[in-house]
């Protein structure tokens, strides 16, 4: 179970996540796109994902019990090449319903002073 | 590509196969073995191997991507509602469509339908994209 206390806590991690061009080719390749000249717009989740596990890590959340209930992203700018982003990750709000830990993450993807992407990943831990 | 409001836009078929699921999760690094390992998804009670909730999005995201070009997507939400079951050595058609909900300012916003068969797969999928 998650603790209480973390609720609205922003955990920001130490070290940014270089973006290559081939980590950007390798994702949309996936998705049939060819030399895109940016991120496709699901792209932050492959930082934001692994970046908010570690800053969430010891929060109490069974993270092998954890089904991706619902995302969001809002995109201030597409994510290029050459982007250094940083992740600050935010509990919004925890709620049990039925046994099962409904959960809302936030985690904003920084470039320098500039917020390029922010996402909400609703995860639902399963009694 | 010009849009009015309420148009119904033309659906487009995606595959989506074990081979995708793997290369999808060497991209994404999100190795969770539901997503390639038929037994092991068995043992958590789920019909087959399924897809990631995040890879069936981003289908959905180059549906949305493709209606104004790449980098337009300023907005994207959606929820998995049911799971992409994917058996071995089968192409699963992902069917996504679209709706023009409303059009203000050089921005549209787009509602999203994805089908498996019959099985919608993502809920309250919508998107905002602006306009060229």
């Amino acid at each position: 179970m998650l603790d209480p206390d973390l609720i609205g806590r922003t955990f920001t991690g130490d070290k940014s996540v270089k973006v290559s061009q081939e980590s950007i080719t390798k994702f949309a390749a996936v998705i049939g796109e060819p030399n895109l000249d940016c991120a496709p717009p699901t792209f932050a989740i492959s930082i934001s994902l692994d970046q908010s596990q570690k800053l969430l890590q010891d929060s109490g959340l069974d993270w092998t019990r954890v089904v991706h209930g619902e995302q969001k992203f809002e995109i201030l700018r597409p994510i290029v090449a050459g982007d250094d982003l940083l992740c600050s990750s935010t509990i919004e709000t925890h709620r049990v319903v039925a046994g099962n830990e409904i959960v809302s993450v936030r985690s904003d993807l920084h470039s320098g002073s500039d917020l390029v992407v922010s996402t909400w990943s609703t995860l639902v831990v399963r009694a | 590509m010009t849009l009015t409001l309420g148009q119904e836009l033309a659906p487009k078929s995606y595959s989506i196969n074990r081979a995708l699921l793997k290369q999808y999760a060497d991209a994404s690094g999100d190795q969770n073995p539901i997503h390639q390992d038929e037994s092991f998804a068995k043992s958590v009670g789920l019909a087959d191997v399924i897809a990631h909730g995040m890879f069936t999005m981003a289908l959905a995201g180059k549906y949305l991507s493709e209606l104004a070009g790449s980098g337009s997507v300023k907005e994207f939400s959606a929820k998995f509602i049911k799971p992409v079951v994917v058996p071995a050595g089968v192409d699963v058609e992902l069917v996504v469509s679209g709706k023009v909900l409303e059009l203000e300012g050089g921005l549209a916003k787009i509602e999203l339908t994805a089908m498996c068969g019959q099985v919608k797969v993502l809920g309250m999928a919508k998107g905002v994209i602006k306009l060229s």
